[in-house]
């Protein structure tokens, strides 16, 4: 199909594209390969939630031709009043398909690809093949994961292995949206300490003195469901599991005097949730696309690089550069792994002896662990006792071509990153 | 941004990257190879590894010399997540003890294992945590509340309450599992 960015409906979108503006970087910007940019690029987002259903239609609309979409979740009756792309017949059917579904059916010109499944089982070759990648996601651990996924697929030998990675996150009346280049500019983990920890509530006050009707539902979910259902685990997606926790919980508040536990409440204590608003899933989600935009023609410069909003009361944004950790475990300079050449037929204890002997690390007691193993571990005696026999092994038998070996001692005030490669 | 990126990839050694894919180590299983091996247990506990390569679940015993629970021998399993030090260790007891603030079920109520947890604190913050817990019984902070009350009211009837159960007996209707150390 001819992707028609001649024709007449785009051409008001066109002058934007081709005329270089005041803050134009000029030896990025090429008014006509900008024309071709938004054809070409091959963009992929992350999460086809409230944020998500706001930034594919952005894209869509904006003239990106290239969209994957990827969600693990089926869409649920309560996502309905801000999750547009979805209707009440698509109650249960995956998000990201319903998505691209409704997208393709109202911009027939997009190519639109769904993926339903966790971003943890695609692979590097998966996310090499985008251009830039726009999360719109809830959840920390699934922030991070694809965080350090990019950071490390950065390759410094080409420039291509670099994928912006624009993240937006709302949660009420706040949100933000950040830029990250990842190893040029502050990454997710970078700004992790910047993260409100959710307050939680002594373990012993659940158990004694409950309060108020959210401590009835975590005592059900924290203390009770491990002692009643032993191993079995909690799936706060199940209707069922909910159910079991708000009657438990209910017994508790009706026993303590407490009123106020609800169906809708247990759900939200157990899930974390904190109530949607539909318009702060709007600015941010088009603050993200126009960042996208921004990166994908060069018209303009984009964010540098963390955008905060606040609309609790009236509107309050503001934009800082939130700086680089040295010390950050997923981009941090100081972490970065340090290439070692060995030869194949040596012991553990051999290489040992020899990183000791090395003047550039200063090791004394060195304790080395692979991928998910133990190579040698001097403290605590149980665990050196048995990795002892390890130092008889040779290295290459312990560890692959390329893979990381973390050595802690107690002369480091870090853990050391080494990257064994062999001869 | 390829200019951003001519900048910085001037600054990067030469030798940066090359060859075979990266595989590296997570964050949380270097966060807690550093805890660990910086541990220095007094003689009173120590730390088995069911599977040493699996560093991120472990046991640790406690034999107190001191205090009321002085020859028993306590067993907590650790279970580190992925996404430690942001989120603390999971800490219960293996042994259904008589303890004012750990329950039946081996709930154990101490206050940096959930409100108080930072993730500049370190696994052997925890270990001293704990070990204190049988040093200082706390009846303030009860997760079993009838030890708690015990402890309040008599210091006598919690010490002889503590004995029986350690060795196997009954405290009122509930019968505790024998902890002496062998
Ligand atoms: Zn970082």
């Amino acid at each position: 199909m001819a992707v028609g960015y001649d024709v007449e409906k785009w051409k008001y979108l066109r002058r934007v594209l081709e005329r270089a503006g005041p803050f134009t970087d000029k030896d990025s910007f090429d008014a006509s390969m900008v024309k071709e940019a938004l054809k070409d690029v091959k963009i992929l987002v992350i999460g086809a939630g409230g944020l998500g259903c706001e930034i594919l239609k952005n894209l869509a609309l904006t003239g990106f031709k290239n969209i994957d979409v990827i969600d693990m979740d089926t869409i649920d009756v309560s996502n309905l009043n801000r999750q547009f792309l979805f209707r009440s017949s698509d109650v249960g059917q995956p998000k990201a398909t319903c998505a691209a579904n409704f997208i393709k059916s109202r911009v027939p010109d997009v190519n639109i690809t769904p993926h339903f499944c966790a971003i943890q089982d695609k692979d590097i070759d998966f996310y090499m093949s985008f251009n830039s990648i726009i999360c719109g996601l809830d959840s920390v651990e699934a922030r991070r994961w694809i965080n350090a996924t990019l950071v490390n697929m950065v390759d410094w030998n080409n420039p291509d292995t670099c994928k912006p990675l624009i993240d937006g996150g709302t949660e009420g009346f706040k949100g933000q949206s950040r830029v990250i280049l990842p190893k040029m500019t502050s990454c997710y983990e970078c700004s992790l300490d910047m993260l409100t920890p959710r307050q939680a509530v002594p373990i012993c006050t659940l158990a004694t003195i409950p309060r108020q009707p959210a401590h009835c539902i975590e005592w059900a979910s924290i203390l009770e469901w491990p002692r009643v259902k032993g191993d079995l685990k909690m799936d706060t997606d199940d209707p069922e599991h909910i159910t079991w926790l708000y009657t438990t919980a209910l017994k508790r508040a009706q026993e303590f005097g407490i009123e106020g536990v609800t169906y809708t409440l247990t759900q939200g204590v157990v899930k974390n949730i904190i109530p949607a608003i539909a318009s702060t899933n709007a600015i941010i989600a088009a603050s993200c696309c126009n960042e996208a935009f921004k990166l994908a023609t060069n018209t303009a410069p984009f964010l540098n690089n963390y955008m905060m909003y606040t609309g609790n009361e009236a509107v309050y944004t503001y934009t800082f550069e939130h700086e680089r950790k040295e010390n950050c475990p997923v981009c941090g300079e100081q972490n970065e792994p340090t290439n070692v050449t060995i030869r194949k037929d040596v012991k553990l204890g051999e290489w040992i002896e020899e990183l000791k002997a090395r003047a550039d690390i200063q090791l004394k007691r060195p304790s080395l662990m692979g991928l998910g193993k133990s190579l040698y571990v001097q403290q605590p005696p149980q665990l050196e006792e048995k990795t002892r026999p390890n130092l008889e092994k040779l290295v290459s038998e312990l560890v692959g071509n390329g893979e990381e070996v973390a050595v802690s001692d107690s002369a480091l005030p870090f853990s050391l990153r080494l990257r064994v490669l062999y001869e | 941004m390829l200019k951003i990126w001519h900048m910085k990839q001037k600054q990067v050694a030469a030798d940066a990257a090359e060859g075979p894919a990266k595989r590296r180590v997570t964050a949380a299983q270097l966060r807690a190879q550093k805890d660990i091996t910086e541990i220095s247990l007094p003689s009173t506990m120590k730390m088995d590894f069911p599977d040493p390569d699996d560093i991120l679940n472990f046991t640790l015993t406690i034999e107190p010399d001191e205090g009321l629970y002085r020859g028993g021998s306590f067993e907590f399993t650790f279970a580190i997540g992925s996404q430690f030090p942001h989120e603390p260790p999971k800490v219960k007891c293996k042994q259904k003890i008589y303890h004012p603030n750990i329950d039946i079920e081996g709930n154990v109520c101490l206050n940096i294992l959930r409100e108080d947890w930072k993730p500049v604190l370190n696994l052997n913050a925890v270990i001293v945590g704990l070990q204190y817990l049988f040093l200082e019984p706390n009846p303030l902070d009860p997760l079993n509340k009838e030890a708690a009350e015990d402890l309040k009211n008599s210091k006598d009837m919690f010490a002889r309450n503590v004995r029986s159960s350690m060795q196997g007996g009954y405290v009122r209707s509930e019968r505790f599992d024998d902890v002496r150390k062998r």
